[in-house]
């Protein structure tokens, strides 16, 4: 872990606070509103990769424990992780590891559809089953009952995925950090 | 003083340095070129942010190879913006912190925080969030964080490009008044005039070496 | 940065923030093994308690459960429809006695003490070769990297609507990761020229 390492880690961190100011927008028909939030860990770990991502999300949600209103809504502190969303949001640490490493992975080939197919597998199927079990562990809810519950945001995360994708593979060309990081 | 013998640098394939040895003892030097002409990359040669792929650079008899702690100790560096160059949210936390990286006492660095802050009338700024901070105020905060290591040399990257006059003058006065070895990397030529000696870059070789008013001159010609 | 942070005097605001955290992970996870009507109610009652021994109102309670509300609402109908009511009722002062004492250790805690207690528990982890000075920069380098993103998503954001490009994600997250990335480099300079870390080759 060099400087840059550590700046590029507090960099993610600090976007996916950013991504939190922006207006969350509401799906048509299922009506569940989405933020762009959850797309830093997507993009942390497709733009960082797997070590440096996943401990970008850390950080992230240790400023959030600590109170910061950085999550969307201005939300912020520890009872945010103990409420029901919380299996979501920790998860994320993971999502950015399961991203990264499939993009270090397929680093020479990643196009499009490489990339959305990874955060399709990151961002919803590795985030669904822990944030769901969260669910059902403080709600009582059964695992069902807590899986019907969340399927109504799956839309707004396959949204997500390809907008990460999008930029992934754009910034990819632009600003290769995970396989040459070196300046020109 | 700094001696650069044999040095050139590459990156990957490109050559940005072209072969040269050179010594620096000036109080005041000025490092003129175009955008890609190899100034920036030979100031980071000075304070061991690179080391060259050939060749040697010395700074008071320090090799940056071998001795790069030890050389950033003695040459500071300014950068251009100076959101690049602020780490911490308050200012009188980012002044402390090269000073923690010293690993000096509490009572040393509050005191020699308020020094710093007092010599570039900065002081009421000391509980400010740096975001809060003016372009001008950013810029004196990063020489203010930079001289209070106390630095023999220090180089400036462009310290006025995002200025607007009133601040350009505020920071050139500044520079001119530091006690330090100044290098001054700039395309502001009027910042540079009254300085002891100008080196001028072109396409990775160093093309001139004199008095200012000449550099200038010669800078002028290159460029068409 | 602002945070949740109410300043005060109490014995729950006097305990260190380690400590208080401690408790927070063993008593939530003690939430966990309390079932039935009374247990729960009487957990509720207790921590509604804390609140007001640290000196805090309704209006706090009020606005720690607000987000939670429609969920909680749509929770106990759920499980009023599946287990009854008696298990509903259970449930919801359940989650929000865990919410609450959460949000009690956020209240009466600034964050800057919450901050140092992370640190210095990661302490012991030196030994295992964790870098607490590196972990320590990270949390400032976030922290100051907040509003300096957001000024540049600002910028991008204007500069795509000059080009009617405005709404597009795409077209303002790209810029602005290139702009942070290319932002991040100098910072490391920076960093480094300043005495941090070792040089580069």
């Amino acid at each position: 872990m060099n400087t840059k390492d550590i700046v590029f880690i507090a960099l993610f961190a600090a976007l996916t606070a950013a991504l939190g100011v922006f207006p969350p927008f509401t799906l048509p028909i299922v009506g569940v509103p989405i933020t762009a939030q959850s797309m830093g860990a997507m993009l942390a770990g497709s733009v960082l990769g797997a070590k440096r991502g996943s401990l970008a999300l850390a950080l992230f949600l240790v400023l959030v424990a600590a109170g910061l209103p950085l999550l969307a809504g201005g939300r912020g502190g520890f009872a945010v992780f103990a409420g029901p969303g919380g299996g979501f949001l920790v998860s994320w640490i993971l999502v950015a590891f399961v991203v990264g490493l499939l993009c270090e992975r397929f680093w020479r080939n990643l196009g499009f559809f490489q990339a959305l197919g990874i955060n399709i597998l990151g961002g919803i199927l590795v985030l669904y089953p822990i944030g769901i079990a969260w669910i059902s562990l403080t709600t009582g809810l059964s695992y069902f009952e807590a899986a019907a519950g969340s399927l109504g945001f799956i839309p707004g995360d396959l949204i997500k995925a390809a907008i990460a994708a999008t930029v992934a593979v754009t910034v990819r060309k632009s600003y290769p950090l995970i396989e040459a990081p070196r300046r020109a | 003083m700094i001696r650069f013998s044999g040095v050139s640098h590459r990156f990957g394939e490109r050559e940005v340095l072209k072969p040269f040895s050179l010594e620096l003892a000036e109080r005041r030097i000025a490092v003129i070129g175009a955008n890609g002409s190899g100034k920036s990359t030979f100031v980071r040669l000075i304070n061991g942010l690179l080391v060259p792929t050939s060749g040697s650079v010395f700074v008071g008899g320090l090799d940056t190879k071998s001795d790069g702690k030890e050389v950033r100790g003695k040459v500071g560096f300014v950068f251009q913006n100076p959101d690049n160059q602020i780490v911490y949210p308050v200012v009188e936390e980012d002044l402390a912190f090269g000073l923690k990286n010293r690993k000096l006492p509490k009572d040393e660095i509050a005191r020699r925080v308020e020094t710093g802050l007092a010599r570039f009338g900065l002081s009421h700024l000391a509980k400010e969030q740096t975001h809060r901070l003016s372009g001008g105020e950013k810029q004196m905060v990063a020489i203010a964080g930079v001289t209070i290591l106390e630095p023999e040399i220090i180089i400036f990257d462009e310290p006025t490009t995002l200025l607007d006059l009133r601040n350009k003058r505020r920071v050139a006065r500044t520079i001119s008044e530091l006690d330090e070895m100044a290098i001054v990397v700039t395309h502001d030529l009027d910042l540079v005039a009254d300085f002891d000696r100008a080196l001028v870059f072109d396409e990775g070789g160093l093309v001139f070496d004199g008095k200012p008013f000449d550099a200038i001159r010669h800078y002028e010609g290159l460029m068409g | 940065m602002i945070s949740a942070y109410r300043p005060g005097t109490s014995p729950i605001h006097r305990l260190a923030a380690g400590p208080k955290m401690a408790v927070l992970a063993i008593a939530g996870t003690g939430l966990f093994f309390v079932t039935g009507l009374a247990g729960t109610a009487l957990a509720l009652a207790v921590v509604i308690a804390l609140y007001f021994v640290a000196g805090l109102t309704l209006r706090d309670i009020w606005q720690v459960l607000r987000p939670l509300l429609i969920f909680m609402v749509l929770l106990v109908l759920a499980h009023a429809w599946l287990n009854g009511w008696e298990a509903a009722f259970a449930m919801g002062m359940r989650l929000a006695a865990l919410v609450l004492l959460a949000g009690l250790v956020t209240l009466t805690t600034p964050s800057s003490a919450i901050m140092a207690a992370i640190e210095s528990g990661l302490q012991p982890l030196a030994k295992l070769g964790v870098d607490v000075e590196k972990i320590s920069l990270a949390l400032s380098l976030a922290l100051r990297f907040i509003p300096l993103i957001a000024s540049v998503g600002a910028e991008v954001r204007e500069a795509q609507r000059a080009r009617g490009l405005d709404g597009s994600l795409v077209a303002l997250a790209v810029p602005l990761l290139v702009r942070t990335l290319k932002m991040g480099e100098d910072i490391a300079d920076a960093i480094d020229a300043r005495g941090f870390g070792s040089t580069r080759k």
